[in-house]
């Protein structure tokens, strides 16, 4: 592999490892802080990409613009459907066991997989990345590179910034942090646990649809496209510590790197080595690379 | 005593009502995947083969025909559990499934230990009709070996010398990258490299590297449903569509055009059928298929309708009787079926012998340019009917 060569992949596993931590970081949210095992997330998400498909020609009539419309309208309904869904089942299920989280939120899988049959179908589409995103920058001498990809890493890095802000130096992250630690705690001295968790868990989701919308001109948008991207998610939040947002972006980056070398490098092994990595790193550090404190 | 005189006239009165009706409906047991990734595919398999029932009255070989129907989910692991049901519980005569390799192999691996008859309406795994194959097991769709082998003989014909090859890591990819493979170098190509990652794993940026890199002539892909749309536009917004041509299975541009749009402009794929044929039983089929079902038909929908066919073709031959299984197979093995792709026949692995076609992306079709390779048969290694 030559010097050129060898920096476009670094690009690459930087790019994928941006991507990764944009679909992950909902997850960071609802599992890591609020400590529910969600196993709709991928829904989320697919949500998320079926409505930047499917809601464009209705926004584009209704309140016209384009692409970035279809985001504000989208992340809206996704803070609804998010307040929606934790009042109606998730307020249940933070004092009970894990396995009744993992059956719960498994159904809602099925729920959700179902509705997106009926309503949408079950073809694939693609998403047309808007205008002025569409063009592609020359690399090498064969190869282009997307512009839409780096407005998905800023989208990331802006993301991962503003979480890390929010949660470390604000008020309202400190109550959550507070939250999360000890809810009875909390709930004594006079803060409203019950609309702050809610309030956490619509952003969880929200975060989660608009990751959905902002990949889909990337990933296009097929049936089954949320349970391909659950797993990995978990793994992100795993090695990078339950509650870490610092420790999800850090995974995220490893993982971008682990995949896209093993790919390159050993191909035979390539399905296999991120969960390499999550045994080495959780045998080396049990908690994850960073542990919230 | 008076007991068993009574159960006898009732016996005696059931066997005149039944002899009166003729014989006993057939039961299809159709297992076919109506939730997940494959569900369009099941519908239209299910909507050719029942096109096929209706234009013959509901009946095969002068028996009605009732379906029952078991969603596969096209998981492999409950496969198993699920033929078992439709044999064992709900007594079918006949076995039509599925879309899924893994699925498939479970199917017709309970059919060889039952002698129960299987249709593979699309399936391409390669055992299927070699090591798997026995003489109740038919295959109206393809081989995964095929498209490819076909492909190898066209991209050595256009003068590509040096080929790179990316695929998914698993059965059907493998499959047709080796077709391809062997008809490119017995044509005197060389596959430079073969690329791979796990399935389904959709992230292609670092393997596009590897391609640029390594320039070849030309590259050779199986990719299918998403992942087919998404490698189609990340190869084109890599930049390498003008630099190195793509081609593909026919699946890379199956039910995807849509969602590929201007991407999948110009590619070339083979498959072993394609739009606007312009033969006489296709156009008539197209017709049929639209009128009943509102949909235009694809692919898959031909092959329900020739596994229809081909259980009409064997049940005529034994005038209803699935037990004479060995004349049934006879019949269906010595049969041209009238197929929309153009008539076939099987081969001695039961898998269809069939013109392959060459068709270029053209706005939302797969425009037929010839013949890539006429009556190719699949060789059935490791089938020993």
């Amino acid at each position: 592999m030559d010097l050129a060569t060898f920096l476009i992949q670094c690009l690459n596993s930087l790019q994928y490892g941006l991507l990764l931590f944009l679909v992950a970081s909902g997850l960071t949210l609802i599992f890591g802080i609020m400590g529910v095992i969600n196993l709709a997330h991928g829904s989320f998400y697919m949500i998320g990409a079926y409505m930047a498909f499917a809601l464009a020609p209705a926004v584009a009539a209704t309140f016209g613009g384009g692409f970035f419309a279809v985001l504000v309208v989208g992340t809206v309904l996704a803070v609804l459907l998010g307040y929606l869904l934790e009042w109606a089942f998730f307020s249940f299920l933070y004092e009970r066991e894990h396995l009744q989280q993992v059956l719960m939120t498994y159904g809602l899988i099925l729920v959700f997989e179902e509705l997106r049959s009926l309503a949408v179908g079950d073809d694939v589409h693609g998403v047309q990345p808007p205008d002025i995103l569409a063009g592609t920058l020359p690399l090498g001498d064969v190869m282009t590179y997307p512009v839409y990809r780096l407005f998905v890493s800023g989208v990331c890095l802006l993301l991962a910034l503003g979480m890390w802000f929010v949660f470390t130096r604000t008020r309202l992250g400190m109550m959550i942090r507070a939250g999360s630690t000890n809810r009875e705690m909390v709930q004594s001295l006079g803060i409203d646990i019950k609309f702050l968790y809610r309030v956490v868990f619509a952003a969880g989701v929200a975060i989660a649809v608009l990751a959905g919308m902002v990949a889909a001109p990337v990933s296009s948008v097929y049936p089954g496209m949320g349970n391909t991207v659950l797993i990995i998610c978990f793994v992100v939040v795993v090695i990078g510590g339950i509650g870490s947002i610092r420790g999800a972006l850090l995974a995220a980056l490893l993982i971008g790197v682990v995949d896209t070398f093993g790919k390159v490098f050993v191909p035979q092994a390539a399905g296999v080595l991120v969960y390499v990595l999550m045994a080495l790193i959780l045998l080396w550090k049990p908690d994850g690379l960073f542990k919230a404190a | 005593m008076k007991l068993k005189t009574l159960a006898l006239a009732a016996a005696l009165v059931a066997a005149s009502t039944a002899h009166a009706q003729g014989l006993p409906k057939l039961k299809v047991g159709l297992m076919l995947p109506a939730t997940g990734t494959y569900a369009a595919l099941g519908t239209a398999i299910e909507n050719g083969f029942r096109l096929y029932v209706n234009e013959q009255g509901g009946k095969l070989g002068g028996r009605e025909i009732e379906f029952v129907k078991v969603d596969d989910e096209s998981d492999p692991a409950k496969a198993t559990d699920n033929v078992n049901k439709l044999i064992k519980r709900d007594n079918v005569d006949v076995l039509v499934g599925t879309v899924h390799s893994g699925v498939a192999m479970a199917m017709a691996k309970v059919a060889k230990d039952t002698g129960t008859l299987l249709l593979v309406p699309n399936a391409g795994a390669d055992a299927v009709t070699g090591p798997m194959c026995a003489q109740n097991i038919f295959r109206s769709s393809f081989s995964n070996w095929q498209p490819g082998y076909a492909m190898g003989e066209v991209m050595a014909k256009k003068g590509h010398k040096n080929v790179v090859t990316i695929t998914w890591k698993y059965a059907a990819g493998d499959e047709s990258v080796r077709g391809f493979k062997e008809a490119f170098e017995k044509a005197g190509g060389k596959v430079v490299k073969e690329l791979s990652l796990p399935f389904p794993n959709v992230e292609f940026q670092a393997l596009l590297t590897e391609i640029a890199a390594s320039k070849p002539d030309a590259v050779y892909t199986f990719f299918a449903g998403g992942g087919a749309v998404k490698f189609v536009k990340d190869y084109a917004a890599a930049g390498l569509k003008k630099s190195i041509p793509l081609y593909g299975a026919g699946f890379l541009t199956d039910g995807t055009l849509e969602a590929q749009g201007a991407d999948a402009d110009g590619l070339l794929t083979t498959l072993h059928y394609a739009d606007a044929l312009g033969n006489p039983k296709d156009n008539a089929f197209r017709l049929a298929y639209a009128k009943a079902f509102k949909l235009q038909p694809d692919v898959y929908a031909v092959q329900g309708y020739d596994a229809a066919q081909m259980l009409g073709i064997g049940l005529a031959a034994v005038k209803g009787d699935v037990s004479k299984k060995a004349e049934l197979a006879a019949a269906i093995e010595k049969a041209k079926i009238d197929s929309p792709r153009g008539a076939f026949s099987v081969s001695k692995s039961h898998n269809p012998v069939q013109d392959i076609y060459l068709r270029q992306v053209s706005g939302k079709e797969n425009k037929l340019v010839n013949v890539a390779s006429k009556a190719l048969a699949d060789p059935g290694r490791g089938c020993k009917l």
